[in-house]
Order: C-alpha cells, then structure tokens, then sequence
C-alpha cells in the first residue's frame, strides 16, 4: 500500500476545503457574472461603463496579484471603514477576514468577470423573435426571463460556464499560497516534511484530474437537458 | 542618464514607499518575469509543433501518450507542476552530481521547466485543433499536386494553421504571464515577487499590490495589441470583401 505517513486524513481534509472553496466561489461568480452581463448591455452608459471596466482590469491582472491585494489589503481595509466609524460615530466592530471568506470572495470576484463576458456572449445568441413571441403572449419582463430567455441563454452559456469552472478549479490551488489549508498546502507540507514530493503531488494532481472529470461528465448531462428540443448538439 | 536619475529622483522626493531603491526591486522583477514567460514561450512553441502532429497522428501509440500529457497538464493546477518539479528535482537520484545540478539549484530553472511544459500542452491542443481545422480542398489539392506528406505539412497545413491558431494563442500568452506570477511562490523574484516583498517591508498592500497589477495591466495590453496586429497583418485575407 502506498505510506502516506499519516496525511491521508488531512489531504482529505484539504480536498473538502479545495471543493467546498470552488463551489461556493462558483455560485458568487455565476450571481456576480449575471449582474455584470446585465450591467454591460443595459443602456445605461454609467453600467455599461462600470461593468467593462471591472472585466477589463479582473482579466488583465493575475489571479495571484488580485488575491494577495484583497486578502492582504482587505484586511486593512476592513480595519480603515471600522475605524473611521468608530471615530465618528462611536460604533464598535471588529471584522476579522478569515482566509476561507477571503479566498471564496476572491476566487468569486475573479471569475464574475469571466462569467460575465459567458453569459453576455449567450444573451445576445438568444434568438429576439423569441423574446417578441413571449411578450406577445402577455408575458410579464421577469417571466420571459424565467421561462425564455434564462434556460436558452444557459444552452449557449454552458460551454463556457464549464470552461471557466475547470479554470476556476485548478485557480483554488493560489489560496494555499495566502496559507488557506487546501489540498495543495497539506500537500506542499507533506512533501517537504517527509521528503517525497513525487508522492503527494501526483496524489493531488490525481484528485484534480478526478474531480475535472466527474464535472465534465455532469456538464454533458446539463448540456443535454439544455440541448432538449433543438436536436444534436454539433 | 545622470540628470534622468537626478529627476526621477526629485520626483520622488517625498514619497516614502516607492524610491528609486524599491522601484528598482520592480525593474528587476520585470526583467525576470518576461525573461521567464519568453523562454517558457519559446520552449513551449517549439515542442508544440511537433506534439500537435503527432497529436493527430493515426497511430494509436503516438497519438495516446500525447493525448494523455496534454490531458494532465491542462487539468491539474500549475502551482501543483511547480512544486512537484521544484521540490522532486532535489530528490532525483545522483542529480546533484551532474552538470545539470548548476541549473537547477536556483529557482529559476524549475519554474523555466514547469511553465514550458505547461504552456507545451495548452499550445499543442491549440495547433492540433487549427490543423484539424484545416480545408479539406486544401489537402485535396496538395496530394493531388504529388506532395508527400511531410512537403503538404510544410507548405499547406502548418502555414494555414499558424494562421488560425493566432487568436487562441494570444490568449495563451497573455495565460502565461498572468501564471508566471506563482512563480514568485518559489522564491523567484518575479515582478509578483517585488511586490511582495515591498508588501512586506513597509505593510503597504495597496501601494505595493496597485502598483504591480497596473504594469501587469500594461503589459497584457501591449501583448493584446501585438497581436491585433499580427491577426490584421496575417488574417487580412479572411476578413469579409467588403470590410
């Protein structure tokens, strides 16, 4: 058997941590992506200018440089608001970033971005004479939504929803370098303590290859769901 | 030279973070990071070639292996590659005996493996997808004119697919200088690296972060522009009649 000399548990604990970090950043960047979409194709030139320039400068920046800005800066930051409001209006709180909130609120931050720019790109691919057919119907604005354009815009999303998803998973590994204990940290420990790097990091790269995997395989059952009623997808 | 100091110098005279001292960390932090993403480029382009024929290939055994390196390599993290090359290289039996051992003592040389074979792997499953891509009239035509096979990928197949890989790879290489900043990770004193170490010396993480994250930005539009350029110049016969 292989001697993992007593990391088993904690690798497995990372894993959790690694999983658990990339969904729920996933869920934040999917809101995040949704508003962003949203904000640049309104009409409203201060949206339509906001949300470019946050696409502009999350994805010509480095994940890591963003990361230790927030997790490092943010830290100060909190502690510049609570200060001044202690000072002026006598409120006392102390918010204390822990590194999971963090990294979920970078990781999030980051791929809303990407998201964004997937979701607009499906939006607009969701044929308009539909969108005419659903008001004509007396549909309200939030029901064409609902019923219409959500699902069609997810069939053209998904490709790129899944693309961005595998990035953002392997992009889980830069929090262990902010010293939040994913997989790759414990990993990186273990390797160095008990001098086999080989072993632990081909376990953890395993781990990833495993979970890509098991979600792409669940995206090409989404895509199928989605794909219902307009024949193979080619 | 001396009166360009001079008045950088005055320009900074009442600024307590970036002196001529710690904007020269951030120098030779640029110097390292684009040494480090051109050399891992080069690299990787050259092996890319190759790879992505063979990629292609019919023959199960050529093409499986290549398939499966490309397949790890794109689905694990590369801070995982790094450490695993990084912190394996020490442990390889005998290494530290060889000539070798000069190179990779430093940091630099592992990460240069690291980011090569990963950029390798992402740049050849770009190729294979351009080849595969590639007009069927064209081949037609090529083995019709009694090209053999290698003289038809020379002249007909790799000179198109370079074209239409264009855009895909100037994805990739704004990817790599974003990914070279985990190189700082390792000790290597990158342009991330400057900037941590600014963080650390005077505890300013959003002067020292800022600052970092807009020469990033400046080079990934340089790089954006480039290849603007480079697609105008070489894609002009595909853009429509009209425009």
């Amino acid at each position: 058997m292989i001697d993992l000399h007593g990391y088993g548990p904690r690798l497995l604990e990372g894993a959790l941590v690694t999983i658990e970090l990339a969904v729920l950043s996933l869920i934040l960047a999917i809101g995040l992506g949704l508003v962003t979409a949203s904000a640049k194709m309104s009409r409203n030139w201060v949206a339509h200018r906001l949300g470019t320039l946050y696409t502009t400068i999350i994805r010509g920046v480095p994940d890591l440089v963003l990361m230790m800005l927030l997790f490092f800066g943010g830290q100060i930051g909190i502690n510049m608001v609570t200060d001044w409001l202690y000072a002026r209006f006598g409120i006392d709180i102390f918010i204390n970033v822990n590194e999971f909130v963090a990294g979920v609120l970078t990781i999030g931050l980051i791929f809303g971005a990407y998201m964004g720019e997937t979701f607009r790109g499906a939006f607009l691919a969701v044929d308009s004479g539909q969108i005419e057919a659903g008001r004509a119907y007396g549909m309200s604005h939030a029901l064409v939504f609902r019923r219409i354009r959500f699902p069609q815009m997810m069939r053209h999303a998904l490709p790129g929803l899944s693309n961005n998803w595998m990035v953002l998973l392997k992009t889980t590994a830069l929090v262990s370098v902010i010293g939040l204990s994913d997989m790759v940290r414990v990993a990186a420990e273990a390797s160095k303590a008990t001098r086999e790097p080989f072993l632990f990091m081909i376990i953890v790269a395993v781990i990833y290859l495993l979970i890509a995997s098991v979600s792409e395989w669940f995206f090409a059952r989404l895509q199928k769901r989605y794909d219902i009623g307009f024949g193979g997808h080619d | 030279m001396d009166s360009l100091l001079a008045s950088i110098e005055a320009l900074l005279a009442d600024n307590t973070i970036f002196t001529l001292d710690t904007l020269s960390y951030y120098g030779e932090g640029l110097t390292t990071t684009v040494q480090l993403v051109f050399l891992s480029l080069i690299v990787g382009l050259i092996a890319a070639v190759p790879l992505a024929i063979g990629r292609g290939s019919k023959r199960r055994w050529i093409k499986m292996p290549i398939f499966f390196y490309t397949y790890v390599f794109r689905g694990t993290p590369l801070l995982v590659q790094l450490y695993l090359i990084y912190y394996g290289v020490v442990f390889v039996e005998g290494i530290q005996d060889t000539w070798l051992w000069v190179l990779l003592e430093k940091p630099f040389f592992p990460a240069l493996v690291a980011f090569s074979l990963n950029t390798a792997a992402y740049t050849t499953e770009i190729f294979h997808g351009a080849i595969k891509a590639t007009p069927r009239g064209e081949i037609e035509a090529a083995r019709a004119y009694g090209m053999r096979y290698s003289l038809m990928m020379r002249r007909i197949v790799l000179p198109s697919a370079f074209r239409r890989a264009l855009p895909a790879y100037g994805n990739e290489v704004i990817f790599m200088l974003h990914a070279s900043a985990i190189a700082s990770v390792v000790t290597i004193m990158d342009l991330t690296g400057a900037a941590r170490f600014v963080y650390a010396r005077y505890y300013a993480p959003f002067d020292a972060f800022l600052f970092v994250a807009a020469i990033y930005l400046c080079l990934t539009f340089a790089i954006l522009y480039l290849f603007r350029y480079l697609e105008k110049r070489l894609l002009a016969h595909l853009k429509p009649a009209s425009g």
